[in-house]
């Protein structure tokens, strides 16, 4: 006879775990349960979730021109995911400049199926209620490199521009609280509050930069790629807002992953 | 001989421009990159991503520039610090704490309520473990350096302005940027100067 | 159009381990946004299917998390077989996603 076994339902993940409340001198016990948090986590990671939409947003026709995503070139050649985000950002001579994958997709959505960036620009970051087709679709994308180690190339003179400038970027100290990107990602062993920073400007620390985005971020339920995590970063810093698919924020994302270089991308993931 | 120093004009007129838009100077065309980029949202105008002159220096040096413009411009950032006209640089320390813990303001999302985000960086009082390390240790701020007035002139001083102290410091100028409030700015003195104060027990 | 979900159906022996991965709001009614109650949308009964056999189902309320995840395990299934999986919500709507019980370790 079959049956079934039920074992167990659903824990309730996003609301209530008190990080925030932990101890600084627990400081790594506290990261280390939030380790092993995630390890649960990512085995069923809802991040999959938006994969499959994602995937299913590449292969269908769609936008005013009806038209799928499947000849859209990565950098790899038109269509070729796999591997390709970890080779990006890169240098693109159809638009004659570097680009992050969230802006590339973007650029085949205008492009292949016709959308207008007014569209796909006016609220390009997920809410509890609403995923923008880009999030899903870069996802997929992401996904298809997992496991693989980072490449971007720097081979094009604008691509080692695209460093260059995003170095400068990284630093540049303005806005109203005089913060840069290295106020707190540029020294090793900080923390804000009890949150660690990573120091982005050293190799093995800026893989985490890269690392588990696009992420399912448990605050709120909501998926999120860099372009905004990048934003909201500068929201923090007190700045203006970048612009969505914009050079600088492609040009930061050349300094973040070109540091991170060879370290082996894992795939979506999940954030706090 | 005018045709010539025309010609040597305009070709210093292209090399000029081909830094701020070619493979010149990285900084200059990042900074017109983000010009091109950045705008406005909420309260955060696009004027924020201006460097003035101390950001500048201290941009352009990677945040160790030479003794005499250290000298001259901490000297100009000294002379922008508005001491209360009161005479009385202690408020309370318990309204204080509040405005310590408070991480809020001046971002576009927010609207107005600007706090100090004092624990973001430092240890403050005792009590709360959950403070960042960006900054140094704040805990028995007064016990150590003494209560007098020298140093409650000091302690207002670098909030008001840190940069008049040193000059690429990592700290907010929270009165010249006029995120805190004169009385803000005397209560959080007051948390780190009261000898009633936590942070002085 | 509600959106996909994600199921895997590993063999374990003769047991199909079956996690799937449901993408909802869950929204309890609890929640404000704006000032204004979110009101309930949950799902309220999930079915699961074992070559059109049921094998599962559940009633559950709103007191789950947002996409969540649900495992249970399926004796007597072979490389193979299909598992077909149901939800529906509060709202009536409903989704059917299916999976190939792939053989595991």
């Amino acid at each position: 006879m079959r049956h079934a076994l039920l074992l167990g339902l659903a824990a309730a993940v996003a609301a209530g775990v008190p990080w925030t409340q932990a101890s600084a001198q627990m400081d790594d016990p506290v990261a280390a349960e939030f380790d092993k948090f995630r390890e649960v986590l990512e085995k069923d990671n809802p991040a999959e979730l938006w994969e499959v939409k994602g995937e299913q947003l590449w292969t269908t026709p769609g936008g005013p021109k009806k038209a799928s995503l499947e000849k859209c070139d990565l950098g790899l050649g038109p269509g070729v995911v796999k591997g390709a985000y970890a080779q990006m950002p890169r240098y693109f001579a159809d638009v004659d400049r570097v680009m992050d994958a969230e802006a590339r997709i973007v650029h085949c959505m205008i492009t292949l199926q016709g959308y207008e960036l007014d569209k796909l620009d006016d609220k390009p970051f997920s809410s509890a209620t609403h995923t923008p087709d880009p999030v899903s679709i870069t996802t997929y994308v992401a996904a298809q490199s997992a496991g693989m180690k980072l490449a971007p190339p720097q081979n094009h003179p604008k691509e080692k521009a695209a460093y260059a400038i995003g170095k400068e970027i990284f630093h540049y100290r303005a806005g109203s609280y005089d913060f840069s990107c290295a106020s707190c990602h540029g020294v090793d062993g900080q923390r804000i509050r009890t949150q660690p920073l990573p120091n982005f400007t050293k190799p093995e620390q800026a893989i985490r930069s890269v690392q588990g985005w696009p992420g399912y971020r448990m605050t709120g339920g909501v998926m999120h790629t860099l372009q905004w995590r990048l934003t909201d970063c500068y929201r923090q810093q007190r700045f203006p807002e970048p612009g969505y698919t914009s050079e600088t924020l492609s040009a930061l994302l050349t300094y973040l992953t070109v540091n991170a270089s060879g370290q082996v991308y894992k795939g979506p993931g999940i954030k706090r | 001989m005018k045709l010539t120093t025309l010609a040597i004009l305009a070709g210093g007129t292209v090399l000029l421009a081909s830094c701020a838009t070619g493979t010149g100077d990285p900084r200059a065309e990042a900074l017109a990159m983000m010009d091109r980029d950045f705008h406005a949202r909420g309260i955060a105008s696009k004027d924020r991503l201006k460097e003035d002159a101390v950001m500048a220096a201290c941009n352009k040096y990677n945040d160790n520039p030479p003794a005499d413009v250290v000298a001259r411009l901490q000297k100009e950032q000294l002379a922008t610090i508005r001491y209360p006209a009161d005479g009385k640089l202690l408020g309370d320390w318990k309204a204080g704490e509040k405005v310590a813990q408070n991480g809020r303001g001046m971002a576009w999302s927010d609207k107005g309520g600007v706090g100090g985000s004092c624990y973001n960086c430092h240890q403050i009082g005792p009590a709360t473990t959950s403070f960042g390390t960006v900054g140094p240790s704040l805990y028995q701020f007064a016990k150590m350096r003494g209560f007098g007035t020298d140093i409650q002139r000091y302690a207002y001083g670098k909030i008001y302005n840190s940069k008049a102290f040193n000059l690429c410091s990592q700290m907010p100028r929270f009165g010249h940027v006029q995120a805190l409030t004169e009385q803000q700015m005397k209560d959080i003195t007051a948390l780190l100067m009261d000898p009633a104060s936590p942070v002085n027990q | 159009m509600a959106d996909p979900m994600k199921i895997r159906a590993t063999l374990q022996g003769d047991v199909a381990d079956v996690r799937v991965l449901m993408a909802h709001p869950m929204e309890t009614g609890q929640r404000k946004q704006g000032g204004q109650v979110v009101p309930l949308h949950f799902i309220q009964s999930i079915t699961a299917t074992l070559n059109g056999k049921q094998v599962f189902s559940a009633d559950i309320s709103q007191a789950i998390s947002r996409n969540p995840v649900f495992a249970f395990k399926v004796k007597g299934a072979k490389a193979g077989d299909e598992i077909a999986v149901t939800w529906k919500d509060n709202k009536g709507e409903t989704r059917t996603d299916k999976t190939t019980v792939r053989g595991g370790s």
